[in-house]
């Protein structure tokens, strides 16, 4: 029969994922009265939360990518990015509310990787959500104990004599990382360098692209 | 640059000073301002700004003999209240 999947196999040979047919947590039900609530008193209505829904999809790293790019190709704007790199990403013209932003740079001699071991604080503003991984147990937990491994596990392979710089979000600020700008990329445009520019690189589990 | 033990405190509740730091000693890269406590926001609570400084630990003095590598380092945002001198 078409709908018996007794074997657990799609014809494409996955797993199929188990339908959620769980009843609500009791933090899910929380969040849906509270929800309701603000709506029922006018405090706030569902256009809202939609909107606010909307503006967090449209942040992703390609915001970071821009700054990045723009600290590459512009010197000022640099100093300016690693002195306050919130007021830097506002002059950009990114909506990024209250977060509080803080560049590190990855140079010949130093490589940062960012992490935040007590929960999932991530530039969420600026970047977008954070990728699944960051969130897990595994990262979270060794990267502070083992980071040139974990990198390495990234494709990262730093040598000695590059000092890795570990930062652990455990309060208010929130980090990017600047990667190293590839060679041969004197040529390129800002628009082109944002292009090299991956998330990861932003996180520190990856190096920007080579062009 | 200030040297700073992080304090060997077990307070019940919700603080965001990791267990691995504590007792650890580093020095302060940068102070940041004063942040509300969040031991205090956690439980709807008035919440006092206080100071909140960025501590770079080395990986030698966080997990010894046991680092990876002694000379990297480990920065982390500690308050204020959680530090005290370490010469």
């Amino acid at each position: 029969m078409p709908h018996d999947h007794h074997d657990h196999l799609s014809p494409s040979g996955h797993p199929y994922r188990a339908d959620d047919d769980t009843p609500l947590s009791y933090w899910q039900t929380m969040e849906i009265a509270v929800r309701e609530l603000l709506i029922d008193k006018g405090i706030t209505t569902a256009a809202d939360v939609a909107q606010q829904i909307d503006t967090m999809d449209a942040r992703s790293p390609a915001n970071g990518a821009r700054v990045v790019a723009r600290a590459w190709t512009d010197p000022d704007f640099h100093a300016r990015l690693m002195q306050d790199a919130s007021a830097a990403s506002r002059e950009m013209g990114f909506d990024i509310g209250p977060l509080h932003l803080i560049a590190v740079e990855n140079t010949a001699k130093v490589h940062n990787v960012i992490v935040c071991t007590l929960c999932s604080c991530y530039p969420r503003n600026l970047l977008g959500l954070p990728p699944d991984w960051y969130k897990s147990r595994a990262y979270r937990s060794r990267t502070v104990r083992e980071p040139r491994r974990v990198l390495s596990e990234f494709g990262v392979h730093l040598p000695d004599e590059v000092q890795v710089r570990v930062h652990d979000s455990t309060a208010d600020m929130r980090y990017i990382v600047i990667p190293a700008r590839p060679a041969g990329t004197e040529d390129l445009d800002e628009d082109a360098l944002a292009g090299l520019v991956t998330r990861d690189s932003m996180i520190g589990t990856g190096l920007a692209r080579d062009p | 640059m200030q040297k700073v033990r992080v304090k060997q405190m077990m307070p019940p509740g919700h603080v965001r000073t990791p267990f691995y730091l504590r007792g650890k000693c580093g020095t302060i890269e940068r102070s940041l301002g004063a942040f509300p406590n969040p031991e205090d926001l956690a439980y709807g609570l008035k919440a006092p700004a206080l100071p909140l400084h960025r501590v770079r630990f080395t990986m030698a003095e966080v997990w010894g003999s046991d680092a990876e590598n002694p000379d990297d380092t480990l920065d982390a945002e500690i308050y204020e209240h959680w530090l005290e001198p370490a010469d």
